[in-house]
C-alpha cells in the first residue's frame, strides 16, 4: 500500500492523440485535438481551463461517457495497458467501476434520487465481484467510513436529499472507491460546494490518494484548486493543451500568455489590493470552436501575438526541462 | 478615492422571516430566518461586501433591500428618509436610485427582447426625457460599458457571459443611481471575463461615484473590490471591519475559518485541510445560542445559550462573539 506513489512502471492511463468530434447542423467540428496525456499510481494530474475549453470533454471521453453529439474521431487510450476504445460495451462496462471511475460536479444530479446511498454503492460492488447482498452491504458502510461520512450505517439507508452538499459529495467519492479503481477522473468535484466544505472534500481526496495511491484526473477551472492538489498540470485553451508542466514550474514559471494571464485575471492573489486598483484581464472572448482562427487559437487575445501567431498555429513542444507549451515564443530567460 | 463618511443607506434590524406550512389547513409552524437583525450602513462612493456561504441571507438581505421580497421587519433609511411598507409607490422613487445587477446573466435578461430594450426599460418606466434623448442614453450607456452601440438591436442570446452581464450593468445605471447592490456579480463567468467585469465596476465607482453592496461568496472577489466587508453567517452579521483590517486578522472565529478554508495560491504553502465532516446547520434549525457555537473552535458554555451582540472592538470593527 505504500510504495504505490515511487511506481516507475507504465502509466495506469495513457492517452495518444485523442480527437473529439461534436456534430452539428453545420457539419462536424474538433472540441478537442491532439490531446495526449498520462498518468501514473499515485499522481495528480490537473486538467485547467475556462468554459468550452474541452476539459470536460476529455474527462468524459476517458469513460466512454461522452453526450450523443460527441465522438472520439481519433486517437488512443490505454487503461491498465488494455486499448480502452476497442472495447465493446460489456467490457467498458466491466472497466468502469473497477479500473476508473468518476467524481461528478454535481452529486444531486449524479446520484439516483430513487435509491438509498448504501444501495447504489452495493449495486456497483456486486455488478464487479462475485459477493453476497450481504458482503455488498458490508462493503458500501465501510467505503462510507473510508471518506469519513459521519453515522455510516445510518446513512447507508438514507437517500441523497437527505443529506447536505457536502455529505453528498462524500457520497459519491465513496461510489467512485467502492471497486478499488485504479483512475479517479474528478470534474469540478467542489465547484457546487461552500468554501468551508470545498476546504473538507479536498483535504479528503488529498487524504485517500495518500492512503490508496489511486492516479487521479482533476478537473477544474480554479488554479487555487490547482494549487493545493496538483502533482502535474495541463493548461487547455480552445481544445488544445497549451501547457504542461509540473505544478511547482507552473506557478513558479508559466510560459504560455495564456496561463500568465489567467493567473494575474485570478483577484485577491499577491499582496492586498486597494479598491480602485485593476486586475490584469485577458481582453476579449474564447473564439467558438466552430469557427477557430487560422494559427494560434490565443492569438487575437495575445499581448505578445506576432503575424507569425496569426498565421501558424506554434507546435507542442518542449520549451524547457519538463516544461511544455504551445507558443512561437522562445524562452529568452533561460 | 476615499469614501464620503455620511451613510446613504442605513439598515436597522432588517428581518425576512419565510413561514413554514404544514398539514391540511397549512397553519404555520416555525418560520426561516433568512435575514435576522442584520443592521448596517454603506457610505457614498463605498462598496460594502456582504459575504458568507449559502444560505446565510446574504442574497436575500440584497433583494430586501430592492423590494424584491419583503422585509419583515426592521427599518431602512435612504439618503435619510425611511423606506416605509415597502409598497409600490414608497419603491418606485427609491428604486430610480437604488439598483441590482443580479448573478446570472443568462436568466436575468429577457431572451425575447434587444438590448437597447433592456436598457431603455428603465427610463420607459420612470419617463426619463423624450424618446430620442432616451436612445442616445442607451448608446451612451453601452459604450460605457464596453458594448459596441451598432450592437443594440440584437437580442441577449447573442451575447457572450460577459458581454450580457455588461448590459445587466448598463441597465442598472440606466437612471444614474446612488446604489447599485451587485448579487454576485462575477460568480457565474469564466476568470479571464471576471477580471473585466471587476474592472468595469472599479472605473464606475471611481468615474461616477456610485456605491455597490456587493454579494459574493468569493474571498478573491471581496477582497479586490470592498472597502469594508460584512461576514455574515445563519441570518446574522457575525464581524464588520475594513477590509484590510479583516484581510491581516480575521476577529470572527468563522471569519477565520472562512480564511483558512480558501485554497492557497501557491504550492509550496499548502493547506493540510481536515478531512473531517463539519456541516452548516440549517437556517430552520438554528442553533440555540451563537448560531456558530456548534462548529466553533473556541465554544464556552455561555456560546450555547446566550446569542453575543455585535459590539464594537478597540481597532473600529464589529465582532458578535462572547470570546474575542
Amino acid at each position: 500500500m505504500s510504495d504505490t506513489t515511487t511506481d516507475t512502471s507504465l502509466p495506469v492511463l495513457q492517452v495518444s492523440d485523442l480527437e473529439i468530434e461534436i456534430q452539428s447542423a453545420n457539419g462536424a467540428f474538433a472540441v478537442v485535438s491532439d490531446m495526449n496525456l498520462s498518468v501514473r499510481a499515485g499522481e495528480t494530474l490537473c486538467i485547467v481551463g475556462e468554459s468550452g475549453c474541452g476539459k470536460s470533454m476529455t474527462a468524459l471521453s476517458l469513460l466512454r461517457l461522452l453526450p450523443d453529439a460527441a465522438k472520439i474521431a481519433g486517437g488512443k487510450v490505454l487503461i491498465d495497458g488494455e486499448d480502452f476504445l476497442a472495447m465493446n460495451q460489456r467490457q467498458v462496462e466491466d472497466f468502469r467501476g473497477e479500473k476508473i471511475a468518476m467524481i461528478f460536479q454535481e452529486p444531486l444530479t449524479a446520484l439516483n434520487p430513487v435509491l438509498r446511498i448504501g444501495e447504489q454503492i452495493a449495486e456497483s460492488v456486486r455488478q464487479h465481484r462475485k459477493c453476497t447482498r450481504r458482503e455488498a452491504d458490508a462493503r458500501a458502510v465501510d467505503v462510507l467510513r473510508l471518506v469519513q461520512m459521519p453515522d455510516p450505517e445510518r446513512r447507508a439507508g438514507q437517500f441523497p436529499h437527505e443529506l447536505s452538499g457536502g455529505m453528498r459529495q462524500r457520497a459519491m467519492i465513496a461510489l467512485a472507491l467502492a471497486c478499488d479503481p485504479k483512475i479517479i477522473i474528478a470534474d469540478e468535484p467542489t465547484t457546487a460546494l461552500d468554501v468551508t466544505i470545498q476546504a473538507q472534500i479536498l483535504g479528503l481526496i488529498s487524504d485517500l490518494q495518500k492512503r490508496l495511491g489511486t492516479a487521479q484526473i482533476l478537473i477544474t477551472h480554479d488554479l487555487g484548486v490547482v494549487s493545493e492538489v496538483a502533482d502535474r498540470v495541463i493548461v487547455m485553451y480552445a481544445g488544445r493543451k497549451v501547457e504542461e508542466a509540473s505544478i511547482f514550474d507552473l506557478f513558479d514559471r508559466p510560459f504560455h500568455p495564456y496561463t500568465i494571464g489567467l493567473m494575474g485575471a485570478v483577484p485577491g492573489a499577491g499582496a492586498s489590493s486597494e479598491a480602485g486598483d485593476r486586475l490584469a484581464d485577458i481582453p476579449g472572448t474564447v473564439p467558438p470552436l466552430w469557427a477557430l482562427p487560422k494559427g494560434c487559437a490565443f492569438a487575437p487575445r495575445c499581448p505578445g501575438a506576432s503575424a507569425r501567431c496569426l498565421e501558424e498555429r506554434p507546435p507542442f513542444e518542449e520549451k524547457r526541462p519538463g516544461h511544455w507549451a504551445a507558443c512561437w515564443e522562445h524562452d529568452d530567460a533561460a | 478615492m476615499q469614501p464620503d463618511r455620511t451613510p446613504l443607506l442605513s439598515v436597522e434590524n432588517l428581518e425576512v422571516h419565510f413561514p413554514i406550512r404544514a398539514g391540511v389547513l397549512q397553519r404555520q409552524v416555525g418560520a426561516v430566518k433568512a435575514v435576522d437583525g442584520v443592521s448596517f450602513s454603506l457610505n457614498r462612493g463605498e462598496t460594502l461586501s456582504l459575504v458568507g456561504e449559502s444560505g446565510c441571507g446574504k442574497s436575500t438581505t440584497g433583494l430586501a433591500l430592492m423590494g424584491l421580497v419583503k422585509p419583515t421587519g426592521g427599518r431602512v433609511q435612504f439618503d435619510g428618509q425611511e423606506i416605509r411598507g415597502f409598497n409600490r409607490a414608497a419603491l418606485k422613487s427609491y428604486r430610480r436610485r437604488m439598483q441590482i445587477v443580479f448573478q446570472d446573466p443568462f436568466s436575468s435578461l429577457n431572451p425575447r427582447q434587444r438590448v437597447k430594450d433592456i436598457i431603455r426599460a428603465p427610463l420607459d418606466i420612470h419617463n426619463v426625457g423624450t424618446s430620442a434623448e432616451r436612445d442616445a442614453r442607451v448608446a451612451e450607456l453601452m459604450e460605457r460599458v464596453g458594448l459596441r452601440p451598432d450592437q443594440a438591436d440584437n437580442f441577449a442570446h447573442q451575447f457572450s457571459g460577459g458581454q450580457r452581464q455588461r448590459i445587466g450593468i448598463a441597465r442598472a445605471l440606466a437612471l444614474n443611481p446612488d446604489v447599485i447592490v451587485c448579487d454576485e456579480p462575477v460568480s457565474a463567468l469564466d476568470v479571464s471575463v471576471q477580471a473585466q467585469i471587476l474592472n468595469l465596476l472599479s472605473d464606475l465607482q471611481r468615474d461616477l461615484g456610485v456605491s455597490y453592496l456587493a454579494i459574493s461568496h468569493d474571498l478573491g472577489v471581496v477582497e479586490f473590490i470592498s472597502h469594508r466587508v460584512a461576514v455574515m453567517y445563519l441570518g446574522k452579521i457575525v464581524e464588520i471591519a475594513p477590509k484590510a483590517a479583516i484581510f491581516a486578522a480575521p476577529g470572527h472565529p468563522y471569519t477565520e475559518l472562512l480564511m483558512r478554508s480558501a485554497p492557497s495560491r501557491d504550492p509550496r504553502k499548502r493547506h493540510s485541510f481536515s478531512a473531517s465532516n463539519d456541516d452548516i446547520p440549517s437556517a430552520t434549525k438554528k442553533p440555540s445560542g451563537c448560531p456558530f457555537h456548534t462548529r466553533c473552535p473556541l465554544v464556552t458554555a455561555v456560546c450555547k445559550t446566550t446569542e453575543p451582540a455585535l459590539t464594537a472592538r478597540d481597532d473600529g470593527r464589529l465582532v458578535a462573539c462572547h470570546n474575542r
